[in-house]
């Protein structure tokens, strides 16, 4: 078996498992931390996928920006001494019942269809490439990103004030 | 495990369903809010692997990795904007269950 076989199936159980911790685990504190798991696992992917710069910018936004903020609304919306009751669940069996019946539909999907694939795969930088291509044919959508992140900022800055009466 | 390797589209479109599973179990039975926004990370994460699988072995260009880009942008814009709901609604009711939520009012 060659390395990068081992090396995938590491990123794949690292990935698969931390989501696991976070869908079950009792304690929402172990569950925010095993996203950094799935995160960083999830950028192990995209890298033997040869996307350099979508792995960079999963580390980048989804470790450096969502997680901590995840963590922060933890911290201040819990009290640390009853992290325990505060993960509640309601209905795990129903759920379990309705994710394996999806799942199982899922796969037999990926299995049964037979996808396009290239002739050749190839393995390139991709940086320069996305640059040309944000200019070009996606010149819309992303003027509308810095308008939607815009309208986020402000808008996440006007629902988390404290609003002060006089 | 046979077929299961790093060239072959279907594993990772597999890895992709069981992220997706655990984040809808995650959305399923979380009643708090927090939890609930964490699952919908996950949802989103298996999206952009299924982009990105089909951008490398199915296309060829890079399409599919500009719209995990997007999706990753809108998941940031997304988590702001639900944190800061979060936020509000534990100042107003003192608790972050999203069954407490369900009035829409104190």
């Amino acid at each position: 078996m060659e390395v990068s076989t081992v090396v995938f199936y590491l990123v794949t159980v690292i990935t698969v498992g931390s989501a696991a911790m976070v869908a079950f685990s009792r304690n929402i504190i172990y569950s925010a931390f095993s996203l950094l798991g799935t995160f960083m696992g999830m950028a192990g992917i995209y890298i033997f996928l040869g996307a350099d710069f979508v792995a960079a910018v999963q580390v980048l936004i989804y470790v450096g920006g969502i997680l901590v903020l995840i963590l922060f609304a933890v911290m201040l919306t819990h009290r640390i001494t009853d992290v325990e009751i505060t993960n509640r669940s309601a209905g795990r069996i129903p759920a379990l019942i309705i994710i394996a019946v999806f799942f199982a539909l899922l796969v037999q999907t990926v299995r049964e269809t037979p996808w396009v694939r290239v002739k050749e795969i190839t393995y390139e930088p991709t940086t320069a490439r996305i640059g040309d291509l944000f200019l070009e044919n996606y010149l819309l959508p992303f003027e509308l990103a810095s308008l939607v992140l815009l309208a986020a900022m402000i808008g996440a800055v006007v629902l988390s004030r404290k609003e002060i009466k006089e | 495990m046979p077929g299961f390797s790093p060239n072959e589209l279907t594993s990772y479109l597999t890895i992709g369903a069981v992220l997706f599973s655990l984040g809808l179990f995650t959305v399923l039975t979380r009643r708090n809010a927090i939890s609930v926004l964490m699952g919908v990370e996950l949802i989103l994460n298996s999206a952009n692997v299924n982009y990105v699988a089909f951008s490398h072995f199915g296309s060829g260009n890079l399409d599919g990795q500009l719209y995990a880009i997007f999706v990753i942008m809108l998941a940031a814009a997304e988590a702001a904007v639900g944190l800061a709901i979060v936020l509000a609604i534990f100042q107003i009711f003192h608790t972050i269950d999203v069954e407490a939520a369900e009035t829409l009012k104190e």
